[in-house]
């Protein structure tokens, strides 16, 4: 599946919940399915700076495509960064280089998830975008 | 709750309009005011009025406008010696907050303190009170001893006295930790360290809120604070220095209102108050927090003091009925501040869901790392009363927050 088809069937998805304790809910839940990172690398270097919980993430490149994996001690967190590895692992790093994320606002967490706030998620969709511009960078290089 | 106050907590509430907002579809239920306290009425027309009537700057011109708002913000300065009991008004500096109140005490003593002097501060130090410190100690090679805090999180007087020593020059305390709310026995530090002719500084930003601070008494050398937390606006500090340190300490900008006389050669400074109030203060703000320091004490600490107390037992009875909740900081002697955590739920975790309910917490290392580092967990959820929040929104946050462990559970 595409970026924006992976997006469209999380909006859907989140379309069924009637109140923000339904969608935050299914946000852990989400987080639960968490490819989650090796245990070595859950150290400060895998960390994502700006968020008030620990995020760590790590990717490789599989067969041209990102493989994303994370782990975080705190749940909400983990269900954010499950959300966006959901959306942009497996991908090309060009495509998630310039992958849209207007989706946040459309799933209904805008409020809950907007960038200002403690909650790092404009700090993960960077560290992501950076993972994939580095391997972008390799795969031009080689 | 039983009427054994004379707070009318019915009114009070009128004073602050900020208690009508809903957030997130809820009733805001303010509980971060160890942060910030909410500001009322008074206060934000007193803003009002003075851009509306008589705004132009201070101490200089010649005109009616000018001459009043000296007058007003002067006013401030006389209201704050007198709440603090002060020997006199030029001894109280205003700042932009305790950490710029905490700077210029430290940037002033980089050419007095020596290499192998001592400066003594606690394990329960806001950053902003250890920070400042260790830049000065890099300056000038004097060394930082730390006082440990037991598992209560109380400071450990008998190590205290066993880091007093002739070398020892500053002790730096404050009065009531922000991270746990334990009021501290500053009266025995500042004596105990003046018998090694020790110069004591308190950061009383968590104290004032709750407390009469006498600065005679004490016998304090320094003492700090911010009155965007006693009902003023943002951007105010106050510094109290005893007039022989702050003649001795040499100024922390240079500027305007300042000096004496400049010449290209040399500028002589000014005498204090101005020494240390360089350029174009913050006018409106210092008037502004004389009103909300004169609201505080038309409602009287002891007042508040009171019924923060009872806030507080009884939020505290309420939660430790919570399965694994754990509060930090346990003491008699407290302020109306719970640190917690639920089990291993991450603190961000239960502040991010109890905001959902309108419910303002701080969460995180509430900028004291060393007291987290030393329960060794990554952080707490902080929620502190002031005088105008309710028994009934305490009871409305237990229920969030049990509906935040169901989520998180």
């Amino acid at each position: 599946m595409k970026i924006k088809e992976i997006q469209e069937e999380l909006i859907d998805e989140f379309a069924m919940f009637d109140d923000w304790v339904e969608r935050y809910e299914y946000m852990i839940d989400l987080g639960k399915s968490l490819p989650l990172i090796e245990s070595k690398y859950k150290t400060d270097d895998y960390l994502v700076s700006g968020c008030q919980s620990k995020v760590w993430v790590n990717a490789e490149l599989i067969d041209n495509n990102i493989v994303f994996k994370a782990d975080s001690d705190a749940i909400i967190s983990k269900g954010i960064i499950a959300i966006l590895i959901r959306v942009f692992s497996h991908h090309k790093p060009n495509e998630i280089i310039e992958a849209s994320t207007d989706f946040i606002d459309e799933i209904g967490l805008k409020d809950h998830l907007s960038p200002n706030r403690a909650n790092g998620l404009s700090s993960m969709i960077k560290q992501l975008k950076l993972y994939a511009l580095a391997y972008q960078t390799k795969i031009n290089d080689e | 709750m039983k009427k054994n106050t004379n707070i009318n907590i019915k009114e009070i509430r009128k004073d602050f309009p900020i208690l009508n907002r809903k957030v997130n579809g809820n009733d805001l239920i303010y509980f971060d005011n160890a942060a910030t306290s909410q500001t009322p009425k008074v206060v934000i027309d007193s803003i009002v009025s003075y851009y509306s009537n008589y705004n132009s700057n201070i101490h200089r011109g010649v005109h009616a406008l000018s001459q009043e708002a000296t007058d007003a913000y002067e006013n401030s300065r006389i209201k704050f010696q007198k709440h603090f009991n002060a020997d006199n008004s030029f001894e109280i500096i205003f700042t932009s907050g305790t950490t710029h109140s905490i700077n210029l005490v430290a940037n002033g003593f980089k050419k007095i303190l020596k290499s192998g002097d001592e400066i003594i501060i606690s394990q329960l130090e806001h950053h902003s009170n250890i920070v400042p410190w260790q830049m000065l100690c890099e300056e000038t090679g004097a060394k930082i001893k730390v006082i440990p805090i037991d598992h209560n999180g109380e400071l450990v007087f008998s190590e205290f006295e066993k880091l007093l020593n002739s070398r020892t020059e500053l002790v730096f305390v404050n009065h009531v930790s922000n991270a746990l709310g334990i009021i501290n026995p500053i009266k025995k530090i500042i004596d105990r360290a003046h018998e090694f002719n020790a110069i004591v500084l308190i950061d009383g930003a968590q104290a004032t809120p709750h407390m009469k601070v006498d600065v005679l008494k004490l016998d304090v050398d320094f003492y700090v604070t911010s009155t965007h937390k006693i009902c003023g606006p943002t951007g105010v500090g106050i510094l109290y220095g005893k007039e022989k340190w702050l003649n001795k300490i040499p100024p922390f900008f240079g500027g305007g209102e300042m000096i004496d006389q400049v010449t290209f050669e040399k500028s002589t400074y000014a005498g204090l108050p101005n020494k240390f109030e360089a350029g174009t203060p913050n006018i409106s703000g210092v008037i502004a927090s004389g009103i909300g320091l004169d609201y505080m004490n038309s409602i009287g600490l002891e007042n508040i003091n009171k019924y923060e107390s009872e806030l507080l037992n009884y939020a505290t009875k309420e939660m430790l009925l919570i399965e694994d909740l754990k509060i930090y900081g346990v003491s008699k002697e407290k302020t109306s501040v719970i640190s917690f955590n639920v089990g291993e739920i991450h603190p961000y975790d239960i502040g991010s869901i109890v905001d959902k309910f309108g419910i303002a917490t701080r969460t995180g290392q509430l900028c004291a790392q060393p007291i987290m580092d030393y329960f060794k967990i990554p952080g707490t959820i902080r929620v502190s009363f002031s005088f105008y929040n309710t028994k009934e929104e305490i009871d409305l946050f237990i229920k969030a927050l049990h509906k935040a462990i169901s989520m998180l559970s």
